[in-house]
């Protein structure tokens, strides 16, 4: 261990007036992809600071190689003024840096407090450590508003409260930089809420926050400075309060962004889908869906609001014939669907019912497989791409393969890359063309712009409105409100298997949708 | 990441752990006190350096071509068939039934009836673990392997019960008659005029090639090898894409066992002529190395058999020839081969990409 590390690990050594992390000229290859492109920022104690930017900009290397996870090429690191070299996260751990990953590093079986002490026990024996950390945590439960029961097992508590344990984690192993990201991903907006002011705590007792997130409404919401990535870059830091989401979209995109859904009054015809009391019980012998009434209408995009975890996904799921219900019913146009004797996604697809799932990267696509195998993924079967009763017809598969790259701007260009090698919007784009291109009755879509770069979802929004205009039911679940907000013609909001509300969106807004997301109905409340 | 050029992948890397496994045998020749470049000149020249050497090695690739492809076409699935011992040996019943029953015909008649009952046969010995791990979810590795002794037994069991000559002692079928007699390489060398020492090298062969062409139509051409496919990538998908994960492991267990089914063809109608306790002898379990090493892919299952036919055949004279080299050590060079290509892989992996990676990012500097 060098001298410097020794230091760094004692903040109070370093000079107060330097910033808590400065970064110099860092850059990082992977192969001949340059994620990081000589990056400087500085980041003043005691504040929280935001880092945006689009998927595959370079937020999570530079994040990776400030908590040792990967090495840069070039560059400094100083902490608190000191320059600093972190290998792994033991150095980061000791220079102070906790991080709170997207998803969570939590031993599921084990207590709050046997995950906050793993890794950082004081001897062989655990008791010492856990009498310790017990003490600590009802201390910074009080500071903080971080309460959690030191004793319940990870797999019992909400996202929300493990989030608070990951926190919890950092700050047992005394970090003063507390690195998160994109944190709000799971929460509801009440949680997002109390996360916010855990935050605003944390920096009131001086501990320096960097923040990752792609949401503007959120930096704007809490940050003091903003950084900005695109490409690899950092294309501009500035201070929160002299700059608006506009501005910090078209810094990241490169060009102006709508960040509005532009659409025309829907023209709402018959109901094309009805579905009744419907149930899936999934093979835990959990209830996932508990009864489900909705009615999908031409012509309308029918938005599903909900925390994650609420059923939105057996609701995709059994509707796409991936799961079979175990009760209700569902007819379309008229006719009869069978969803409970068994699930076959193929049948779903011959009777128009697309599916754009919600995790493209376990169902939506074949990674491996090129571009236009992937574009005809699940229509395969289709006389189209038939040579013979056993072969299938290559050329006919690229040639509607090169159709949909030309038609869906599909970049780059090629049907023969495999599908990992294209960006997550055009992923997302190979998925959005192939099943709107099938001509379906009923959409249903998934997380439509999850990890999706601010130019691609302007474009996959409007894909989804265009078909809708074209007399298509649409059947949207996103745990993004605002995305939800923008393109529903009709909102209902799903709390445990079941549906408790309907809105309109030009009568609700965010606080009332996540009132109901929480399970709380405030015109009942109201009444 | 991809960084390497393609020809890396699949030629020099194989060829670099061949290159280490032989090193690290002829290591161990070494310290037994022989001279490794004398046993590899044996090897090569047992092997490789007459019509009867090369006979041989052909015979012996022919089965692992089989048994590779048997276990090449489930990995595409994700399905880890490690049953081609035992579907091979329950093979040889079906191939025993035709040839015993037709031998006073002619082998144009036996050969195809022999090919279907090989198929049949291996196909319904993978048929069980299939449908136990299709509905059931059992766990394929355990289950195939558990029928490679149910299928050791069972062996024992018709032999004794229904095939053996009545009076002998030996757990054998009585010799087929001439018309079950497939014809030997050397025999249709003669077809054309040529003159080669007698092996039991035979028509199997150009089964096998056959069977590799109609392996990489069905797993790149066909409807069912895209479904295969996808299946083997992720499950979900395929499920996703309206695909019946069922269906599509029982098909393939089926072609895997029949592939594996029709090695009895080369050994017990080519070589044996008879049905025996010892037709199958490891084969089942060196296509799982051919397999591995040949990613899977027909051309690599050939090359991988070659090198495996090599190595049984130049073995064998290696032990002939030098009696200081026990039999054992012959194994021990085979396990190296396995070891090297296939569990310590990502040893002359990882260093070879890096390799490229700096070589390209080099040329883009400058």
């Amino acid at each position: 261990m060098s001298v410097a590390e020794k230091t760094a690990g004692q903040p109070e050594t370093a000079a107060p007036s330097a910033p808590a992390i400065e970064l110099i000229g860092i850059s990082k290859a992977f192969g001949p992809v340059q994620a990081n492109k000589d990056i400087s920022m500085q980041v003043a104690r005691g504040t929280i600071h935001g880092i945006v930017g689009e998927n595959g900009a370079g937020k999570s290397t530079l994040m990776s190689i400030l908590y040792g996870f990967y090495r840069a090429d070039k560059g400094e690191i100083r902490i608190g003024g000191v320059p600093t070299q972190i290998h792994n996260s033991d150095d980061a751990i000791r220079a102070g840096i906790g991080m709170v990953h997207q998803h969570f590093m939590l031993v599921q079986n084990f207590t709050v407090l046997e995950n906050v002490v793993l890794g950082a026990e004081d001897g062989a024996l655990l008791k010492p450590s856990l009498a310790k950390a017990r003490k600590l945590l009802t201390e910074l439960a009080h500071e903080y508003e971080l309460e959690v029961d030191p004793d319940a097992v990870i797999h019992d508590l909400a996202v929300g409260f493990q989030q608070r344990v990951e926190i919890l984690k950092a700050l047992y192993r005394h970090a003063d930089i507390l690195i998160l990201d994109e944190p709000t991903g799971v929460l509801t907006p009440a949680e997002a809420d109390h996360l916010f002011r855990i935050l605003e705590g944390l920096r009131r007792e001086g501990k320096t926050i960097i923040l990752i997130t792609h949401k503007l409404r959120e930096i704007m919401a809490i940050t003091d400075t903003v950084s900005v990535m695109r490409r690899g870059e950092m294309t501009a830091t500035v201070k929160t309060a002299d700059t608006s989401p506009a501005e910090l979209a078209e810094l990241m995109v490169g060009r102006q962004v709508l960040l509005r859904v532009d659409k025309k009054p829907a023209q709402v015809g018959q109901t094309l889908m009805q579905i009744r009391g419907l149930r899936v019980t999934d093979r835990d012998g959990i209830e996932r869906l508990k009864g489900i009434d909705l009615d999908l209408r031409a012509g309308e995009i029918l938005g599903v609001a909900g925390v994650a975890g609420n059923g939105q996904s057996a609701l995709l799921e059994v509707l796409g014939g991936i799961t079979a219900a175990s009760g209700g019913s569902v007819t379309l146009n008229g006719q009869a669907l069978d969803l409970t004797a068994h699930a076959d996604a193929g049948e779903r697809r011959e009777q128009g019912i697309a599916h754009v799932p919600e995790d493209r990267h376990r169902l939506g696509l074949i990674m491996s497989f090129s571009e236009w195998e992937n574009s005809c993924f699940g229509y395969h079967d289709r006389p189209q791409y038939q040579k013979s009763r056993l072969l299938m017809d290559r050329r006919a598969m690229r040639d509607d393969a090169r159709e949909k790259i030309e038609k869906y701007d599909i970049r780059p260009p090629s049907c023969d890359l495999a599908a990992a090698n294209f960006s997550g919007g055009n992923q997302q784009k190979i998925v959005i063309a192939r099943e709107v291109e099938s001509d379906p009755d009923v959409l249903l879509v998934g997380q439509p712009t999850r990890g999706v770069d601010i130019g691609a979802i302007e474009f996959i929004h409007n894909e989804i409105v265009h078909l809708r205009d074209q007399g298509k039911a649409v059947l949207l679940v996103s745990v993004e409100l605002d995305e939800i907000l923008g393109l529903s013609d009709r909102i209902v909001v799903m709390f445990d298997g079941r549906i408790s509300g309907e809105r309109l969106p030009s009568e609700t807004d965010q606080n009332e949708l996540g009132l109901l997301m929480a399970g709380i109905d405030p015109k009942e409340g109201a009444a | 990441m991809k960084s390497m050029p393609r020809w890396v992948d699949l030629f020099l890397i194989p060829a670099i752990n061949v290159f280490l496994a032989f090193l690290v045998a002829g290591l161990v020749v070494m310290f037994i006190g022989e001279d490794p470049l004398h046993a590899m000149r044996i090897m090569i020249q047992g092997s490789l350096g007459s019509d009867y050497g090369i006979g041989y090695t052909l015979f012996y690739t022919t089965s692992f071509i089989f048994t590779g492809l048997c276990v090449a076409v489930a990995f595409h699935a994700s399905i880890f068939n490690i049953g081609g011992e035992g579907q091979a040996g329950v093979a040889g019943i079906g191939v025993a039934i035709v040839a015993l029953t037709l031998d006073q015909t002619h082998w144009l008649l036996v050969l195809p009836l022999a090919v279907l009952g090989a198929g049949l046969f291996g196909a319904a010995w993978a048929a069980v673990p299939a449908y136990l791990n299709a509905k059931r979810g059992s766990h394929i590795v355990i289950t195939t392997i558990m029928f490679n002794y149910i299928a050791a037994a069972l062996l024992i069991y018709v032999l004794n019960t229904y095939l053996k000559v009545p009076g002998s002692m030996a757990p054998e079928s009585r010799r087929f008659a001439g018309g079950a007699h497939i014809p030997r390489l050397d025999q249709m060398a003669e077809w054309i005029g040529l003159e080669l020492t007698r092996t039991p090298a035979n028509i199997s062969l150009f089964l096998a090639l056959l069977a590799c062409l109609l392996v990489w139509l069905l797993i790149w051409r066909t409807r069912f090898g895209y479904e295969l496919r996808a299946f083997g990538f992720s499950e979900p998908a395929a499920v996703y894409a309206g695909m019946a994960p069922f269906r599509i492991i029982m098909i393939t267990m089926l072609i895997s066992g029949a592939l594996a089914g029709m090695m009895a063809i080369n050994v017990v109608l080519g070589e044996l002529q008879r049905l025996n306790l010892d037709s199958v002898q490891g084969a089942g379990f060196v296509g799982i190395a051919v397999a591995l090493m040949g990613r899977s892919h027909p051309v690599g299952v050939i090359l991988a058999a070659l090198l495996f036919g090599v190595l049984y055949q130049g073995g064998a004279e290696l032990a002939f020839e030098i009696p200081a080299i026990p039999s054992q050590m012959i194994l021990t060079i085979q396990a190296l081969v396995i070891l090297f290509t296939g569990s310590l892989e990502n040893m002359v992996r990882f260093p070879m990409e890096r390799l490229f990676l700096f070589l390209r990012l080099r040329k883009e500097a400058r």
